[in-house]
């Protein structure tokens, strides 16, 4: 494929970091110069162009390394025992070896994004043209690509201008993963510096394809009322032919709705996904349904309802294949990158394709034309169906009485369980006729079959629980806004300043996958919890699915409870893993759109203002994957710190401040250049909770942030302590880092909280326009 | 006896817990170290020890052996309701954290711990702290209360079953009169 090189030519530039002569960069194509905004001090940064911002992030986020395996064994001179913080043979401790996991989990996640993105713009510049534009909202998102501006300093206006962005996220992507490479860096901070740059590419390639995908598609452009879709096991209705999709890159999906819209078969098959797939096709489509986060692979594919399996890429169970085969459902390849061994048919003709499927001659195919995907899925369906009978691998009651007989009480199921189900308990009441122990695991089991695998009886343990749970999984019936992409800029200026100040207590966003710990019932009640307190809430991926996993009194799920504007008291969702951006891209446009900063290229600047002023949080308390990793990782550079669930410390490393130590926490005051301590705001950059309580506490106080106004920090601090009064039984004991001056304190608890700082030893400060750059002082001290 | 981590593929070492054959020898431990300090985990309010739960044991213990306990997540909340206050409360990963750092004088300000006890960690939290500890906290001794081998603590217990945890407890707790 043919790509122009690009040429961005910057003559002489004088910026806050100094002047800049003969800036030229090429990466891909020519961008036309059409935007207005001068070229910022780091456009397109390099591996090293940010470490000093990074290293500043370090200093006060310092990682605690938590190893997983005490061995390194990436090369031939290994294994090499690291144990106590030991060098191997090439030099490396164990601090370094943790961080280039670390890195190398960053560099995965983002490679996936961004090569789902370079597919995904591919197809769409084929399908499209290159110069199709890029519209997410029209007039109400002038900032379109907050993050690629930032980062980049380019204003991409047609698909074919992303393929530049895309360029460079590769040309880094490559560096970054080299640095993995035995005998390359050698010290941890330098390898966390370059997790942080993964992180921001990632961002990048994430903002690309869903920039892409709405453009194209025509997907809710940040609409607030994007449509309400079906959600849930119960929603799919078994009496038509089904297929389910599986996984995130959307255009055969998209070819199955597009085949069912041209030969006027709407409302004859049901068509619905799993994962972020599924997210996309309603985005294209409210017609189609969510079944619901990828935990939810086995169970519904084993319960028979699908009669066709279609899957792309990412996060896919790797046994699918062998899944559908036990329930009879034709399974469909479409991607690349998962191939699952099956014949490449995408020459072959639908006919002699849909033939083969339905007849049983072959279980699966690849078909690499997302077209010719969606028409052989159709077809199959609707012809398989009669056939197949929605025939399924669950268990009736008595064999699952029968069959649990044979449990010997070994443990090694609960001893496989990621979430130690009490399994053996749950099979000795099922002998004795009960499966009332069986159904309640059902709610805190991710779906992994581990424990099938572990049984050396081979008893079906996960059917066993769906059997024993499918009331209640039958009953699954939600609703969920479809993905709303961006956020207007007119949003963000009735809300920029409330956020600033503090008046609206934060903006939290759940995201990321569905390795809960007790089931995603948890995200539902965060969720709930922080948009009754008013604070902006804002979902994507599988957390979105699962917030809207929950019904009131009067049978309302969130989403229908709550707005969806970004406002305070908002549910919203922005869509699948790649609409991530968004959230960070409000925040970016927070900074420029509210307070005017400059955007492009202008990246730490817009950090600093990030860390220092906006009080957003991210939680991705089921986290599992290496995107999840990557995405956390964009995040930390732009100074928002994540929250993830207890299984989130098999990351193998946290960033967490240290509030007892007073150093740390400095800021210089941009009106004077003073250095005024802030408190420990935010407290941390990385952060494991173990249960749901602690994570909603500290939600609370993440929010914090030196700007805050005393009305601000009143508010923020009133959540925080009425938290912690009511999950922890108690008053806070840090309350006196987060008070600066007696306007601070909540009116409704001044008493008491003044007794408290009394016995502190507490003494009032000012609160500074803060930054961490020296280089944004107005008023430079003698 | 082949001692196993309890999560099958929680394959751990070279270094590896001792593995406590007696509650005895917790107690010996205990008497012998300067600055120990208990950690219970909200899982102790989970786990139901006959009448009794893990949470009602430990304050039993902290009481006799006079030794500070940190509560993390919420359990500070379940240790109030018992009429116990603890020491101090944070994150797990924060009192993980703090313990790797040398210089920490721990929650009274008097000095590094020199002995850190946990219980009651959901358990791949509790064996990722204590492989950091193993690693960057050198000369932290950790010895876990659990039922169950966590290999990388310096003292663990193998699996055992909820009879013989109560009695071990029983046991350390009797033993232990007089203060650690
Ligand atoms: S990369 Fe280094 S630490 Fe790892 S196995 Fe090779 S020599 Fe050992
Ligand atoms: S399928 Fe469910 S019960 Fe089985 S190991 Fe996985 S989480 Fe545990
Ligand atoms: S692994 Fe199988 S036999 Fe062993 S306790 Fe579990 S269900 Fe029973």
């Amino acid at each position: 494929m043919s790509r122009k090189n690009v040429h961005l030519k910057v003559d002489e530039f004088k910026g806050n970091i100094g002047l800049i002569k003969n800036l030229e960069i090429s990466i891909g194509k020519i961008i036309e110069e059409k935007w207005e905004e001068p070229m910022g001090p780091t456009p397109f940064p390099s591996l090293t162009t940010l470490r000093d911002w990074d290293f500043k992030l370090l200093q006060r986020f310092k990682p605690f390394y938590l190893p997983f395996c005490d061995v390194c064994c990436l090369c031939t001179f290994g294994k090499c025992d690291l144990t106590g913080n030991k060098r191997g043979a090439c030099g490396l401790n164990m601090s370094a070896q943790q961080s280039r996991i670390v890195l190398l989990a960053c560099c995965i996640g983002a490679a996936t994004h961004i090569g789902h993105a370079r597919h995904l713009v591919e197809h769409l510049i084929e399908e499209f043209g290159r110069r199709h534009p890029v519209d997410v909202g029209g007039v109400n998102v002038e900032v379109e690509a907050p993050v690629t501006r930032l980062v980049c300093g380019i204003k991409p206006e047609t698909l074919g201008d992303l393929e530049a962005a895309l360029d460079y996220c590769e040309n880094q992507l490559t560096h970054l993963l080299s640095i993995t490479h035995t005998g390359q860096e050698g010290s941890n901070l330098d390898f966390e510096s370059k997790v942080f740059h993964a992180g921001m590419i990632d961002q990048v390639g994430m903002e690309i394809a869903d920039l892409a995908q709405i453009s194209a598609y025509g997907f809710p452009k940040a609409n607030p009322e994007a449509p309400l879709v079906e959600l849930g096991f119960g929603a799919i209705d078994i009496q038509k032919p089904v297929i389910l999709c599986i996984g995130h890159n959307v255009p055969p999906a998209i070819g199955i709705v597009d085949y069912l819209t041209e030969n006027g078969l709407q409302g004859e098959v049901e068509v619905c996904g799993l994962c972020c797939t599924a997210h996309d096709i309603t985005r294209y489509n409210p017609k189609a349904k969510i079944v619901g986060p990828i935990s939810w692979q086995l169970r519904f594919v084993r319960s028979g309802v699908p009669d066709v399996v279609i899957v792309d890429e990412q996060c896919i169970r790797t046994d699918i294949l062998i899944e559908a085969q036990k329930v009879k459902a034709p399974f469909i390849a479409t991607s690349e990158k998962n191939c699952q061994g099956l014949e490449d048919r995408t020459h072959d003709s639908p006919d002699k394709i849909v033939e083969d499927l339905v007849t049983g001659k072959v279980p699966g195919v690849l078909i690499l034309d997302p077209e010719k995907a969606g028409e052989v899925a159709v077809r199959v369906a609707i012809e398989v169906m009669p056939r197949r009978g929605k025939f399924k691998v669950i268990p009736n009651v008595e064999n699952v009485i029968e069959e649990a007989k044979r449990c010997r009480q070994c443990d090694k199921c609960r001893r496989a369980c990621p979430n130690d189900l009490p399994i053996p308990e749950a099979m000795k009441a099922a002998v004795e006729g009960n499966l009332e122990k069986l159904n309640e695991l059902y709610d805190a089991c991710i779906g992994c079959a581990r424990c099938e695998h572990a049984c050396p009886e081979n008893i079906p343990v996960h059917n066993f629980i769906v059997k024993a749970a499918e009331k209640k999984m039958k009953a699954e019936t939600f609703k969920v806004r479809a993905g709303r992409g961006p956020i207007q800029d007119v949003e963000i200026r009735n809300v920029g300043g409330p956020i600033v100040l503090g008046e609206i207590p934060g903006v939290v966003a759940f995201v990321g996958c569905a390795n809960y710990p007790k089931g995603g019932k948890e995200i539902a009640e965060m969720v709930m919890e922080f948009a009754k307190r008013r604070f902006i809430v804002v979902t994507s991926g599988c957390a979105a699915m699962s917030a809207g996993m929950y019904k009131n009194e009067e049978g309302k799920t969130p989403y229908e409870i709550y707005s969806g504007d970004f406002d305070a008291g908002g549910i919203l969702n922005v869509g699948s893993c790649v609409s991530n951006p968004h959230i960070a891209g409000a925040a970016i446009k927070i900074a420029s759109i509210f307070a005017k900063r400059k955007l492009r290229a202008n990246y730490e600047e817009i950090a600093d203002y990030v860390l220092n002023r906006v009080g957003a949080v991210g939680v991705a308390w089921g986290a599992m994957s290496q995107k999840a990793a990557s995405i956390a990782s964009g995040f930390w550079r732009l100074g928002v710190p994540v929250i993830v669930g207890p299984h989130g410390i098999k990351y193998r490393r946290m960033l967490l401040g240290r509030a007892d130590k007073q150093e740390d926490w400095y800021v210089y005051d941009a009106r004077t250049g003073e250095k005024v301590y802030v408190g420990p705001t935010p407290e941390h950059l990385f952060y494991a909770a173990e249960t749901k309580e602690e994570a909603m506490v500290m939600i609370a106080k993440l929010c914090m942030r030196p700007n805050d106004t005393t009305k601000g920090r009143a508010i923020k601090l009133t959540h925080y302590i009425d938290l912690h009064k009511r999950l922890y039984g108690i008053m806070p004991e840090d309350i006196h880092l987060f008070v600066r001056t007696i306007a601070d304190v909540p009116v409704t608890m001044k008493d008491e909280i003044i007794k408290i700082l009394e016995k502190k030893d507490w003494k009032e400060t000012v609160i500074p326009d803060p930054t961490l750059l020296p280089r944004l002082i107005r008023k430079k001290k003698e | 006896m082949a001692v196993e981590p309890w999560q099958t593929a929680e394959i751990p070492g070279p270094k590896k817990a001792l593995v406590i054959t007696k509650p005895e020898v917790v107690v010996a431990m205990m008497k012998r170290a300067q600055r120990p300090v208990l950690i219970v985990g909200h899982k102790a309010v989970e786990i139901e020890l006959g009448n009794k739960k893990v949470v009602d044991y430990m304050i039993e213990l902290a009481e006799k052996a006079k030794i500070p306990i940190v509560a993390t997540a919420h359990m500070i909340n379940e240790f109030l309701k018992r009429n116990y206050k603890p020491a101090g409360f944070m994150p797990a990963v924060d009192i993980g954290n703090r313990l790797t750092d040398p210089e920490w004088n721990g929650l009274d300000g008097k000095g590094p711990y020199d002995m850190a006890l946990f219980v009651g960690l959901p358990y791949y939290m509790e064996w990722t702290i204590l492989s950091g500890l193993k690693h960057f906290a050198q000369n932290l001794k950790t010895i876990t209360l659990d039922n169950v081998y966590h290999p990388n603590a310096s003292w663990s217990f193998p699996n055992i079953s909820i009879k013989d945890w109560i009695e071990n407890l029983k046991v350390i707790i009797e033993k232990i009169e007089g203060g650690a």
